[in-house]
């Protein structure tokens, strides 16, 4: 039996004549999401003291440390740094987040930080592994996705730029996570050195040529709304913000905010601080970053991982030999 | 590495417990549909493929049908500019690609046709060829995905739909259907379908269906939606309703008559009009309902998350390379 393939034709857009109804499609894929939910990873890292915990619970509005205890700074000494996972669910509207915040402690805190980041490297790369093993198991249904997708790195206000802490910590995992600085504590910067700082840590990130994460610019279909959105949250980066625990009753209504004898700071205020376009940029830009992970770092790490060679799954397949794959029954490297 | 699911609703008396944020729990509202809203809007971006193959005799049918179902000229004869129709000697395989576009959303169409599939005097294996290219599409996708270096988004040729078209002798299930859904329910979704159903009265029709479900079921023939495959209490209610009305009876025509003022897809005949789109006609409209406008996109993720993943675990633990690929020879002789 001979069976003979040929593409006859190529049509392109035309428009059916009638209603066929596969325009209900986007409504199915919308129900699929909505049914299984998202999962997203986000890190932050930076010195103790930043305001870190402080802005993870103001930005989803839940208490994750709840009975927290910080350390003293002679324990903090011989600290190196951990990593804290901790996971959330948040329900919204029938939307499933499930929300994981891996938190860095002792990270900046020793007298000689030298070593203090391969930690957090090696954490990203496990979970890179991890997946890479799921990936290339038998049984793919059920797999976890706790990649990071997305790393706060947290500035400290108080110098006048970046530290060569951060340039190093930044150059080491800017090919391996979404990068997004923040400046912290924004509070004690009046308006003008505010943007006297960013302006100065975006050159320097020009120089050491680190590359951050870069908003996708709005399609030309969007509403303007979405697209001056878009212009205003690029403008913006790095987001100086002001994070808070507390309520404080101000102008009649409560807000969540810092008393000061001079005022109140109001975390969700955009005159005071950039901490509604920090979350309307993670929010709007959960899904990109989620992609950018899968098509850019996640890729990455697996081309060279491959490339390296060593079993990945608890059966070795044998697959065609050529220079375009690697063969994966290489003896076993996995513990 | 610390895991713990945080319960919010209230000052947490005890320690962090298991739980779930929901949206009147939060103090605020944080925007995770903005997230939904996002997906839609790349996915629509990015358009959708869909790949149906038609496999039946000479004459019943099949391209008109495909070409009412998505209400343009995409079936292969409607695209050679001198088609006559022949019984071919062999049986081939025609694939006719289409970009149709709906209220903005674009698919690209794949038609793959079987012309000379049972119009043999001996159609002694005649599934071969079919069985074959599925299997063939799977392999390309499966060699995609094991490259080093692969791509951002990875062509997808695999056949989501099988539409295998049924004389409506009236009887039960010839050999030949028999023989071929057997093969082919184990790797693609099949749909059977009475072909030119204007045969039949409702009663013949209604036991004709009911003979071909007790012979699927004593062939162990497996057919589109699975039971396996029902996610939960609603869908299986839903595909429940499905599987009792399955083989849909379908009449196709790309004529339109005048009936009561409307213009409609029909046959006209001395006795009266068929009106393809009119369910007391036929079943036409639920045929269209079931492949576009509800279950397009589950069609697509039972093909990807469960036949591909069947042949990929095969294919992976088939061990030795010279168990080969779909033409039965060595992996390397396709590079």
């Amino acid at each position: 039996m001979i069976a003979r393939r040929t593409v006859l034709q190529w049509n392109v857009n035309v428009k059916t004549p009638g209603y066929v109804g596969f325009a209900n499609l986007p409504n199915q894929v919308h129900r699929k999401s909505v049914k299984k939910g998202f999962e997203f990873t986000l890190m932050v890292v930076g010195e103790s003291g930043l305001g870190k915990s402080t802005l993870i619970n103001s930005l989803f509005l839940t208490d994750l440390y709840p009975e927290r205890i910080i350390p003293g700074a002679a324990e903090k000494i011989e600290r190196t740094v951990q990593i804290e996972a901790s996971t959330v669910e948040i329900e919204e509207r029938g939307v499933k987040l499930r929300l994981t915040v891996v938190d860095t402690p002792g990270y900046g805190d020793a007298i000689n930080s030298q070593d203090c980041f391969s930690t957090i490297i090696s954490y990203i790369d496990d979970q890179f592994e991890r997946y890479l093993h799921d990936e290339s198991g038998l049984n793919r249904r059920h797999i976890v996705d706790n990649r990071v997708h997305c790393c706060f790195y947290f500035i400290s206000p108080l110098g006048h730029g970046l530290k060569p802490l951060d340039v190093q910590f930044m150059k080491a995992i800017h090919n391996k996570v979404n990068v997004v600085p923040v400046i912290a504590k924004a509070d004690t910067l009046t308006l003008r050195e505010r943007e006297r700082l960013k302006r100065r840590i975006l050159d320097e990130i020009d120089e050491h040529g680190i590359k951050i994460y870069h908003l996708p610019d709005a399609e030309s279909d969007e509403d303007e709304d979405f697209k001056e959105q878009t212009r205003i949250l690029k403008a913006s980066i790095p987001f100086a913000v002001v994070g808070s625990n507390q309520q404080i009753e101000a102008k009649g209504k409560k807000v969540r905010g810092r008393l000061y004898p001079w005022g109140v700071v109001e975390v969700e205020n955009p005159e005071h601080n950039d901490f509604l376009k920090l979350r309307t940029m993670l929010i709007t830009h959960m899904q990109d970053l989620q992609e950018v992970t899968q098509d850019l770092h996640y890729e990455n790490f697996r081309s060279e991982r491959l490339k390296r060679g060593g079993r990945l799954s608890s059966h070795g397949y044998v697959l065609p030999l050529s220079p375009a794959y690697v063969p994966l029954c290489l003896p076993a490297f996995l513990p | 590495l610390a895991f713990q699911t945080i319960e919010i609703g209230g000052p947490p008396p005890g320690g962090p417990q298991g739980g779930v944020l929901r949206g009147p729990d939060l103090l605020g509202y944080v925007g995770i549909e903005a997230v939904l809203d996002q997906m839609r809007r790349k996915t629509m971006k990015a358009g959708f493929e869909f790949n149906i193959m038609v496999v039946g005799q000479s004459g019943l049918g099949k391209s008109t049908l495909v070409n009412t179902l998505f209400k343009s000229k995409v079936s292969r004869k409607s695209c050679s500019p001198n088609y006559e129709e022949k019984i071919s000697k062999t049986v081939q395989l025609q694939s006719v690609s289409h970009v149709i576009e709906e209220k903005g959303v674009r698919m690209k169409l794949t038609v793959i046709d079987t012309p000379g599939f049972g119009d043999q005097i001996n159609n002694d294996r005649c599934w071969e060829p079919v069985l074959k290219h599925v299997n063939e599409q799977y392999e390309k996708y499966l060699k995609e995905e094991l490259r080093v270096n692969r791509q951002r988004k990875i062509p997808d040729t695999r056949v989501h739909c099988c539409i295998y078209f049924l004389p409506a002798s009236g009887h039960w299930l010839r050999p030949i259907d028999v023989e071929f859904m057997k093969r082919l329910g184990k790797i693609v979704s099949i749909v059977p379908v009475i072909a030119k159903a204007d045969t039949l009265t409702l009663e013949e029709r209604t036991e004709f269906k009911q003979r071909i479900r007790q012979d699927l079921v004593a062939n162990g023939i497996q057919v589109y939606p699975q039971k396996e495959n029902d996610e939960d209490a609603e869908e299986r209610l839903l595909n429940n309703t499905i599987r009792e009305s399955i083989p849909f009876a379908v009449v196709g025509t790309d004529r339109e008559h005048q009936v009561n003022g409307h213009r409609v897809l029909g046959r006209k005949t001395k006795w009266g009009i068929v009106e393809v789109e009119n369910v007391a006609h036929c079943e036409f409209a639920n045929l269209r309902d079931l492949l576009i406008r509800s279950h397009l996109e589950d069609l697509k993720q039972v093909t990807h998350d469960v036949h591909y993943e069947t042949y990929r675990v095969q294919r992976l633990t088939a061990g030795a390379v010279h168990q080969g690929g779909p033409n039965g020879s060595d992996l390397e002789s396709h590079l």
